[in-house]
């Protein structure tokens, strides 16, 4: 039989050999680890340096004479005005795509598991087409004389304008986070213990009241991550509301690209960017608290 | 399955859920085959239908600037797909396998970028480039182009493959990691022959990813391309600006119909890949 080491050899040989692996995770992580210092450490460091500099008066930004005068116009109405529609936009996408999405996973998830998989696929290939396209068609579908609008006409309705309104640009977010919903949805509702509604079932309970106390709690955390994962790009949306709004309701996607394409104040800009950022992190530590709590 | 069984019957909230569900998958395919439909129409109108003509693709296809867009595209796509898939990999393994010091901060470095909204990456990108170029202008010719568009897409799609690999790794049973190890295998040869094959699906789900949000950018982009580096999804925003028309249809056809192949093709490759104890895991 091998002696055992004295404990203290032990205790420096499991030391060293966590040391290694200390070594070698930082290795095997350091490359990544330097980009996204390189290139996101540092650009949002110098997004928030940027958000205390002054424009000089042909727009160019000057890194001398810091100040909050950027974040002082944060208070402005207009700002209030265009956080606010923005703010309501997106709650109203979310809550959209979640009323939509909720009977859809359900239904998805509660299919026999050969057509689970289609039904599945059948929402995933639009989830990855492209973007821009998708929102593209929306442009063709919702023009005075595009086809809803013929469709219409044809049965005796008027022409339908609602393209470049905050209507359009509410269907195009619809449409284009939708999955972002019925995904995590459906995967919390797939991994559920069914029998628990059996077993409320068998106790009495009527269909409204299991989904209420079992169904619903169950599935509480596919229901704040697709809300996270639809709210977090409808508040910062861009492309959807060029596309699709007009020039009167600017959004904030729109006005913050503003500052730094047409207005040239990039200080101003970037103290829009840097107070978005701080909404989105909160959301998201609620997003994580929340799913800790359900996990 | 317990699930079929409770719900068989065909009750009103059933068939309520169905027709839901129908009206969902029409709201979700309707636009893109009509879109598909007109990109085929003859007439300059684009709302008009007068019949059914290819002319639009053929116009495509002898437009320089769809043509140099599209090359500029693939290029970007291709690199930051590769470097993002390498890095993003590498990032995982670590996270999940190793206790080092920094874990932390990268875990916050590697979230950071899916949350935040792509206008505000876009600032990021765009200021730190316009100041590094100020730096350094002194010593070299560097400008805003396919390098900086390329360096950018890397820069959020790291996170996403990171993603994608860290939760199939997470499910990955270390037993057959530590069998490896019993078997007298080294750190490298377990890597090489027992976790690569096995978290390759994630490896390529996150690759697709990563091509897919690359290809799809717009914002970030045009924020940071420069005279003759722009992107087709920044050429086409830039032209859907100024109005409809059908050559951009057939463009939008043929970018809707690239990005479905793609993922037609990872779905089938994906299902190929998948051993029969996962299949059954699975259902």
């Amino acid at each position: 039989m091998i002696p055992a080491p004295a404990k203290s050899e032990r205790q420096a040989l499991e030391q060293s050999a966590e040391k290694a692996d200390s070594r070698r995770g930082l290795l095997i992580s350091l490359p990544s680890y330097l980009y996204l210092v390189l290139f996101f450490a540092i650009p949002f460091g110098i997004v928030f340096v940027y958000s205390f500099a002054t424009r000089s008066r042909t727009g160019r930004t000057v890194l001398e004479g810091w100040n909050l005068d950027s974040y002082g116009r944060l208070g402005d109405s207009i700002v209030r005005e265009i956080a606010f529609r923005s703010l309501v936009l997106a709650v109203v996408t979310t809550v959209v795509c979640l009323l939509a999405s909720y009977p859809f996973a359900y239904y998805i998830a509660t299919r026999r598991p050969a057509i689970r998989n289609v039904l599945l696929v059948l929402v995933m290939i639009p989830f990855w087409s492209n973007f821009l396209v998708r929102t593209y068609a929306w442009r063709v579908l919702l023009g005075t004389n595009g086809p809803i609008s013929q469709l219409s006409q044809l049965l005796g309705g008027d022409e339908i304008r609602i393209l470049f309104t905050n209507t359009a640009v509410l269907i195009g977010l619809v449409y284009g986070y939708l999955p972002f919903m019925v995904l995590p949805l459906y995967a919390s509702l797939e991994r559920m213990d069914w029998n628990l509604v059996e077993a409320a079932r068998d106790l009495y309970a009527d269909g409204w009241t299991a989904f209420r106390r079992i169904t619903l709690p169950l599935s509480m955390p596919g229901v704040i991550a697709g809300s996270i994962l639809v709210f977090i790009p409808s508040l910062g949306a861009y492309v959807t509301p060029a596309l699709l709004g007009g020039a009167r309701t600017t959004l904030l996607g729109d006005y913050i690209v503003g500052q730094f394409l047409s207005a040239r104040n990039w200080p101003y800009g970037s103290a829009l960017s840097v107070a978005v950022m701080v909404v989105m992190l909160f959301a998201a530590v609620f997003y994580f608290r929340a799913g800790a709590k359900n996990a | 399955m317990t699930v079929s069984a409770a719900i068989r019957p065909k009750s009103p909230i059933e068939r309520l859920l169905a027709s839901n569900s129908w009206l969902v998958f029409a709201f979700l395919y309707l636009p893109i085959l009509l879109l598909i439909g007109f990109s085929f129409n003859e007439n300059r109108n684009v709302g008009i239908w007068t019949g059914f003509s290819t002319r639009w693709y053929g116009e495509m296809f002898q437009n320089n600037d769809v043509m140099r867009a599209l090359r500029n595209t693939l290029i970007v796509a291709l690199v930051s797909t590769l470097v993002s898939t390498a890095l993003g990999t590498m990032a995982a393994i670590a996270m999940e396998r190793f206790r080092f010091r920094g874990r932390g901060t990268l875990d916050g470095l590697l979230y950071l970028p899916i949350i935040i909204p792509d206008v505000t990456m876009a600032v990021m990108m765009l200021l730190f480039f316009a100041q590094a170029f100020d730096l350094v202008g002194g010593f070299a010719r560097v400008n805003f182009g396919l390098g900086t568009i390329a360096l950018s897409h890397i820069a959020f799609n790291i996170s996403f493959v990171a993603v994608v690999v860290r939760a199939r790794l997470s499910m990955l049973d270390r037993a057959l990691e530590e069998a490896a190890a019993d078997l007298y295998a080294d750190r490298w040869q377990i890597f090489r022959r027992v976790t690569l094959p096995l978290i390759m699906p994630g490896v390529a789900g996150g690759a697709l990813l990563a091509l897919t949000l690359s290809l799809d950018d717009v914002v970030v982009t045009s924020f940071v391309s420069g005279p003759g580096s722009t992107t087709l999804p920044v050429y086409v925003f830039g032209l859907v600006r100024r109005g409809v028309t059908p050559l951009i249809n057939a463009v939008s056809t043929v970018m809707l119909v690239a990005s479905m192949v793609l993922v037609g093709v990872s779905l089938l490759f994906q299902r190929g890949s998948r051993s029969p104890d996962q299949e059954e895991g699975l259902t």
